[in-house]
């Protein structure tokens, strides 16, 4: 990869060990995606603030990095551990780890939006503007439906690319990348959302390019499409789909759905409903309160959204009627590796997210029924 | 043996036993920074450390914080000393440039990497040195 001669003395250490890191980041991701050369991004979502997720190296490495690094683009930062207006189940070690990282963030001057939906909250580039997202469903999200162009970032690299306002020319930064060669021929009736998060899952496993194309599918609900856009960033490197037909096909039927649900499937039951990987958006409050008006929660039932979509609930009395069912609200938080989902306190959970399942089986170590919106109000909801 | 035309993604060199999987890794949820172990039962890597050794894998797969779980590999003293990927990604190119862990990519066709066989990675000379 070529640099021009002020970022070779970026590089070098012109401007301070922080930027130098960024573009040694920069460089490395760039060798490896293949690119030329770096140019400028219009906006950086950063991950990696959540103590449990990124701990005490990541938590010293942002406090040094952030003494000298400011950020150069609009750069929107995803969910933090816990809802600093509900710390009660939280350990004060907990907190006082969480209040340093947010401090360090908060000197590089990001904007605190804790939110891994940034695409439901701020105002959209035009199509075909460079970004760099790290959190995977908005990564996949923004370059299918949204048309912005972003690899599969990783915390670091969109940390890099919010100091230095750059990002490497290569991948799915390019037209060539976005026009998939593989396509998923779906033979499966897709009843819910639940349905696509399995087909998401199914993808990201068997696709290795950075884009897919679904055929016999025609059009996706928003919820649908984050729900799947949140399955294919959890279980592989593909950054994109398409909906149409591609050369090479891979079929995706009952026996495909069922396996992905025979691995993230782990219990019949929960002690907890957990709703909101990714954090929830109006689309789905609106259905879930349509769907539980007038009734109530069996089970504790936390639903995980951004403050900002938090507060245009609660203004229009969206919120106040789930919380009349029952319903907790839990913002600028999410249901992975959350201390308020964790194996001390509960065996199982009931969600219907397959991301949520991935990370609840894997790092919060409870077991999951995965059931769709639905079926969750049918049980549970009475 | 030497393998050359190896793509430098990060430089440095590192030597160490060869810890060599067909499957993908996700840092993130499947290894413990305080050991290296991989957690994970269903990975074929499971109850093995990492720390110490050239960690030879296609590609990393999962969470965007897994560059910062390769950075903590670091601090927590158990890194691989070198990685060597069939097409290095963007977490773990990253989460390497930071930790000073080198990686390259192998070439097409390399020949088989046998377990605990010791590997010399030099990444800027784009070389890897097999050791018999």
């Amino acid at each position: 990869m070529q640099l021009t001669r002020d970022e070779e003395e970026a590089l070098a250490g012109k401007n301070g060990e922080a930027l130098a890191s960024a573009y040694r980041i920069l460089v490395a991701i760039g060798e490896a995606t293949g690119a030329q050369k770096l140019v400028p991004i219009k906006w950086a979502h950063v991950s990696g603030v959540n103590y449990n997720t990124i701990g005490d190296a990541g938590a010293q490495f942002l406090d040094k990095f952030s003494r000298t690094a400011k950020v150069a683009v609009r750069t929107t930062v995803n969910p933090m551990g816990y809802d600093r207006s509900h710390p009660e189940d939280i350990s004060s070690r907990f907190q006082e780890k969480q209040s340093s990282i947010l401090k360090s963030y908060e000197r590089m001057g990001v904007t605190p939006s804790f939110t891994c939906t940034p695409y439901e909250v701020f105002s959209i580039p035009q199509k075909g503007t460079a970004v760099s997202f790290a959190e995977s469903n908005a990564a996949v999200f923004s370059n299918s439906l949204l048309g912005l162009m972003t690899n599969k970032e990783s915390a670091l690299s969109a940390l890099a690319s919010s100091v230095t306002g750059k990002a490497p020319l290569s991948d799915l930064r390019m037209e060539e990348a976005r026009n998939p060669t593989v396509g998923i021929e779906s033979a499966y009736e897709f009843g819910n959302e639940l349905d696509y998060g399995l087909l998401g899952y199914f993808t990201g496993k068997v696709v290795k390019d950075s884009s897919v194309a679904f055929g016999g599918i025609s059009r996706l609900s928003t919820i649908e499409a984050k729900a799947l856009s949140a399955a294919i960033g959890t279980s592989g490197s593909c950054g994109m789909f398409t909906l149409g037909d591609a050369k090479e096909k891979i079929s995706f039927g009952k026996k495909e759905a069922k396996k992905v649900m025979d691995e993230l499937n782990t219990a019949e039951e929960g002690d907890i409903i957990t709703l909101g990987s990714p954090q929830l958006g109006m689309n789905e409050l609106d259905l879930l309160a349509r769907l539980s008006e007038g009734k109530k929660f069996r089970k504790r039932c936390i639903i995980f959204c951004s403050r900002a979509i938090h507060d245009q609930a609660a203004k229009i009395g969206l919120a106040g009627k789930l919380e009349s069912s029952g319903a907790e609200f839990m913002c600028d938080s999410c249901t992975c590796l959350t201390p308020y989902v964790s194996n001390e306190k509960y065996d199982s959970v009931v969600s219907n997210s397959v991301k949520g399942a991935y990370y609840l089986n894997n790092s919060n170590k409870v077991k999951v029924a995965l059931k769709d919106f639905r079926t969750i109000v049918r049980e549970y909801v009475e | 043996m030497i393998i050359n035309n190896c793509k430098k993604i990060v430089g440095g060199s590192g030597e160490g036993p060869a810890i060599v999987t067909a499957q993908p890794i996700n840092f993130l949820a499947m290894v413990d920074p305080k050991t290296g172990m991989i957690t994970d039962p269903k990975h074929d890597l499971h109850n093995k450390s990492i720390k110490g050794a050239v960690l030879i894998f296609p590609f990393a797969v999962g969470s965007s914080v897994g560059a910062y779980a390769i950075y903590s590999l670091r601090e927590y003293g158990t890194a691989p000393t070198a990685v060597v990927c069939v097409k290095a990604d963007i977490t773990t190119s990253s989460g390497c440039a930071i930790a000073d862990i080198p990686v390259v990519n192998l070439p097409v066709g390399a020949p088989v990497i046998k377990q605990g066989a010791i590997a010399r990675v030099d990444a800027d000379a784009g070389k890897i040195i097999v050791k018999d």
